[in-house]
């Protein structure tokens, strides 16, 4: 579904991505843990088609598209959904209005008729559930005057909506408590499927307690420098990041041969 | 329909002339882009019948004349014309324009139809009619759909007015002026300058002189309209300029709600565009008058586009009484207009309600004057600017709390809203305050559309152009809710339309 190829990338000439390679096959979720800093939500970001990301190395292909020539739109039609850390507000413009757009513009692009405001309806009361989100909340300013928590909730139930192949998720479990927590996490769950891919974001290892990744990698300084399955979370959160750093900083070739190691 | 012109055609231009022009300039690939954004911009190749360019005594005669007019008129238009060129140009607005040459223009074009004026509208000449069609407004259909009584002004003629015997039940007069002159000149002549007198200002008295024709609406005492009433304005004509009068008088206790919508057709030189509204309204009487102007702004270099200079004022001059203005202001190259409001009754009411948005070249320097004479009048303004390209924004409002006007309150809140680097928001507000008990308060703020904003809606599907387009109605949105539901949504779409190519 996604591969990443030795990926490098810049922003304002500073090296961010230093040589990220990475293969996500349809149905997996693949959580990326690391501390501030290391290039998480660049990643997110460069996925996304963002601006002001440079790519001065390596490759990206999503469903056999080379992904870094989409314009972020066309990403999103082709099935690319990223749920923000920070949800954008947009005053004026009620939720449903806005996500109704979006939808019909990906239903458009992908040679789809729209959706009747019945047919949407109907299909926005049956997502909401799923992220038990208030329905007046749907009739509001999209995030405007939203709590943390509602904020991450519409991300998802948005997410439900849109239905896409890829989600990635960047630090969902910011700023939410834990009944919050499991409400989102229910939600992402009930979401896995087949033919839906995964990328959790996360600083901390509890999201991954409610959302259990097939493979977990650890991003340090632009690298990932190790990479393993759901109980690699756990040992981090145990250990914390700062042996990984140890080995991080004997180079880039010796993380290599380390991950190598790991992997083995 | 519009009175029978039964003077002799004084001179009628070769139209096959002016269409061929217009072709050509419409094959050009610019042009052609251009007509993409500016949807409204078709010319309909039609009989014209034209006054000979220029101003003077003759000409304001012959005006007059064509409309059959009472003595006193022509009398009001001459005094208008005398005081006019004692008058120069305003030069306080912050917008900056090419001279106007008044002589060249023409201050009279009318469609020459086989037989005098059309009596129904199957009489109406049916490339009129779609140039009606063109613009969205099939008069019969549209009208009856949404319950709206439509009075069309084509250049300077009003052409058809839809729903008269309907209001005419409820003793409701809506009709063009010309055709109120005849059938009505006592209102006429009583309420005809008691707003904007014949010396208001410069633009205003050339109107005074040379109004051709526009709408006229009396709702009689307790009455409330049964419909919305409309009026479409468009000028077709080359080198014409369009000097429309509107009369709007609501009797005591009575309210209507009236929208006007406007569109020209693309032309390289500038048009001249100078309307006069009067609005009154008497004791417990409520008018709500909305606005949706897309005159032709001219290409995105600035050339050609109307001069948008228009005199709007409503009185409330009775107690209780409420004016509600809502414009919508997309087009025009150059904008110089301020619908005000007079609260001369005690408790009245008045409310102003824009949206401007400036594109490419286009300046507008618009707002509003509440003047508080009576005692606990209160005003709201709600103005939101957006300008994108190299467009200019002038917010000019004027709040003025006269000595009687114990107890008065004014809220203005003033939005900007930017797109892109090149363009240009300004507010200038006058507050004058003379009695001590009132209230007035100013907010505004400018905001840019936000890189965060534009790519959230882009990663969630929506084209650069369709974020914007999205969250400039969501900026509108508090002015837009004011509209009559039917026309909020052109409203809605016309300002996406009038942004592309903003960015990007």
């Amino acid at each position: 579904m996604l591969k990443v190829d030795n990926l490098h990338v810049e922003v304002d000439g500073t090296p961010i991505l230093k040589g990220i390679s990475l293969e996500i096959q349809p149905g997996e979720v693949h959580a990326i843990m690391g501390p501030n800093g290391s290039g998480k939500s660049t990643l997110s970001y460069i996925l996304s088609g963002r601006d002001g990301y440079t790519v001065t190395k390596g490759a990206i292909t999503f469903l056999g598209h080379d992904l870094l020539a989409m314009a972020p739109e066309e990403r999103a039609s082709a099935g690319v959904f990223l749920a923000f850390q920070y949800p954008v507000e947009i005053a004026g413009i009620s939720n449903v209005h806005f996500l109704r757009a979006a939808l019909n513009a990906n239903r458009t692009r992908n040679g789809h008729s729209a959706l009747s405001a019945a047919a949407f309806m109907k299909l926005a009361r049956e997502k909401a559930k799923l992220v038990e989100l208030d329905p007046e909340l749907m009739k509001r300013g999209v995030n405007v005057g939203f709590s943390g928590g509602e904020k991450k909730r519409n991300e998802i139930f948005q997410m439900a909506m849109l239905e896409p192949k890829l989600a990635i998720l960047d630090e969902t479990d910011s700023g939410l408590d834990i009944d919050a927590l499991k409400v989102v996490s229910a939600g992402v769950n009930a979401l896995r499927s087949p033919e839906r891919s995964m990328l959790v974001i996360t600083h901390y290892q509890r999201l991954l307690d409610h959302i259990v990744p097939d493979y977990v990698h650890v991003l340090l300084d632009g690298r990932i420098v190790r990479s393993g399955d759901a109980s690699l979370a756990q040992r981090l959160e145990d250990e914390g990041y700062a042996d990984l750093r140890a080995a991080s900083s004997m180079g880039a070739s010796q993380a290599e041969s380390l991950r190598a190691s790991v992997e083995r | 329909m519009s009175n029978s012109s039964t003077a002799a055609v004084l001179n009628t231009t070769d139209q096959a002339d002016a269409a061929s022009r217009e072709t050509s300039a419409q094959e050009a690939p610019i042009e052609e882009a251009l007509s993409r954004t500016y949807e409204a911009g078709f010319v309909t190749d039609i009989a014209q019948e034209y006054a000979p360019a220029g101003l003077n005594e003759d000409i304001v005669r012959f005006i007059s004349a064509k409309k059959n007019e009472p003595e006193w008129l022509l009398e009001w238009r001459l005094k208008a014309y005398r005081h006019w060129l004692k008058l120069s140009e305003p030069t306080w607005a912050k917008v900056s324009y090419e001279p106007i040459d008044y002589q060249a223009i023409h201050y009279y074009a009318a469609p020459k139809s086989p037989e005098n004026a059309p009596k129904s509208l199957d009489e109406v000449d049916p490339k009129l009619l779609e140039t009606y069609e063109k613009l969205g407004i099939p008069l019969h259909e549209r009208a009856a759909l949404a319950g709206v009584a439509v009075d069309a002004v084509f250049d300077s003629v009003s052409v058809h007015t839809s729903f008269r015997d309907k209001l005419a039940e409820v003793g409701v007069l809506f009709c063009s002026f010309s055709e109120a002159v005849q059938e009505h000149p006592e209102l006429v002549q009583k309420y005809l300058g008691s707003v904007v007198p014949y010396t208001d200002n410069f633009f205003a008295t050339l109107n005074s002189a040379v109004f051709s024709d526009g709408s006229f609406v009396y709702i009689p005492p307790g009455v409330r309209c049964p419909m919305e009433l409309s009026t479409y304005f468009r000028i077709n004509a080359a080198k014409s300029g369009q000097f429309e009068r509107t009369l709007v008088i609501a009797d005591e206790g009575s309210y209507v709600s009236y929208l006007e919508g406007c569109t020209a057709p693309m032309r390289d030189e500038n048009q001249l565009h100078a309307a006069v509204v009067e609005l009154v309204a008497l004791k417990d009487a409520e008018i709500k008058y909305s606005t949706v102007q897309n005159w032709y702004p001219g290409d995105e270099h600035g050339k050609g586009g109307i001069y948008n200079f228009v005199t709007k004022r409503g009185l409330c001059g009775g107690d209780r009484a409420k004016i509600s203005w809502t414009q919508v202001e997309t087009g025009s190259a150059v904008t110089w207009k301020y619908p005000s409001c007079v609260l001369k009754g005690d408790d009245s009411v008045g409310e102003f309600y824009s949206v401007a948005l400036s594109n490419h070249r286009q300046q507008a320097d618009t707002g509003t004057k509440m003047i508080h004479l009576g005692k606990r009048t209160r005003s709201t303004i709600v103005s939101k600017g957006i300008s994108a390209g190299r467009g200019q924004q002038t917010y000019r409002g004027q709040v003025s709390i006269r000595k009687g006007a114990k107890g008065a309150r004014n809220h203005t809140q003033c939005d900007s809203l930017l797109i892109g680097g090149e363009c240009g928001a300004h507010t200038v507000p006058y507050v004058d305050v003379r009695n001590r008990s009132a209230k007035v308060e100013h907010e505004a703020t400018t905001s840019r559309i936000g890189e965060d904003q534009l790519f959230y809606c882009r990663q969630r599907g929506l084209s650069e152009e369709d974020a914007v387009s999205l969250i400039v109605n969501g900026f509108a949105k508090e002015v837009l809710k004011e509209l009559p539901m039917e026309f909020a949504v052109e409203a809605q779409k016309l300002l996406g339309v009038s942004l592309e190519g903003a960015v990007g």
